[in-house]
């Protein structure tokens, strides 16, 4: 995948399957270590040990259309690429944990892409998850609730799809204020 | 700042808005957003979708999204659903295709035959 957005939305997406309510994406770019730390948090089901261990085999997925599974191998292979690393833990009932690093400046790490346009596919997609989206650079920091978007449709009368524009400007917006050249 | 109890009841009016939207649509637009369908381009081909909707002021369809449908190399994938009828499943849908759909498949009840993979 082109952009590592689209990896975040993919593993969250299967966090959503997954049964989970509450999401925590935290994102923290540090110029100075050169480092670059993406963690994702959910509530789901959680995993097995054994399924845990096997998860980056691409020949190991849950889906009943096809014996194969990408997503997470190509995660994994993502960050081994840029020199990172890659570790997940689940704990059955209680959710699931991702953390990948990259080191920030290298060659063949794959850009970070457009945040706000993955948050807001999430928004879209499924209304009612809680999702907390943390980012964190050399400039500063900001935290966006996906209960804002609630909001703003309580206060406005809006309905989800007239809230999506502005939800997703204001997040640009808080994105362009951090924004590191990584 | 809103209570925690605020935000539940905030929370609650938008799944009751979301139930009754579902409950009333005409209209069922489908995303594939496996990780085949996010890797072809399923998040513009959404955003697209959105788009569109709202600037029409649309409001007897639902956007929702499901995961791999087992046609990958057809990815992404659009489905319109509505009451009693066929599925139409689209095919390698860029967002200007997606545009198209709402404005002809969902505004004038035109299905945009040339990019039609699937009937069921």
């Amino acid at each position: 995948m082109r952009e590592l957005s689209l990896h975040i939305l993919d593993i969250v997406t299967n966090a959503i399957e997954a049964e989970a309510t509450r999401v925590i994406i935290d994102i923290r770019e540090s110029q100075q270590e050169d480092d670059l730390r993406i963690r994702i948090r959910d509530n789901g089901r959680g995993m097995p040990e054994e399924m845990v261990r096997q998860v980056s085999d691409p020949f190991v997925t849950t889906r009943t259309t096809r014996p194969v599974g990408m997503g997470i191998s190509l995660t994994k292979q993502a960050t081994l690429m840029s020199k990172g690393t890659f570790d997940l833990k689940s704990t059955l009932g209680k959710g699931t944990e991702l953390c990948m690093r990259f080191r920030l400046n290298c060659l063949n790490r794959v850009p970070l892409g457009d945040m706000a346009e993955t948050v807001i596919n999430l928004i879209i997609g499924t209304p009612d998850l809680h999702l907390c989206y943390q980012h964190r650079t050399d400039k500063g920091r900001f935290c966006f609730d996906s209960y804002w978007v609630l909001g703003r449709m309580a206060e406005n009368d809006w309905s989800l799809y007239q809230t999506i524009a502005p939800a997703k400007e204001f997040l640009q917006d808080k994105i362009k204020t951090i924004e590191s050249l990584g | 700042m809103k209570t925690l109890a605020d935000l539940r009841a905030i929370k609650e009016k938008a799944k009751l808005e979301m139930a009754t939207r579902e409950q009333t649509a005409k209209y069922r637009l489908v995303v594939a957003m496996g990780t085949c369908g996010i890797a072809a381009g399923a998040r513009s081909v959404m955003t697209a979708i959105i788009d569109e909707i709202s600037k029409r002021g649309i409001s007897d369809t639902v956007v929702t999204q499901t995961g791999c449908l087992g046609y990958c190399d057809q990815e992404p994938l659009v489905q319109v659903m509505q009451p009693d009828k066929t599925v139409i499943t689209y095919g390698k849908i860029t967002p200007e295709l997606a545009r198209r759909i709402v404005a002809e498949h969902i505004g004038r009840d035109q299905v945009i035959s040339d990019h039609v993979f699937m009937q069921s």
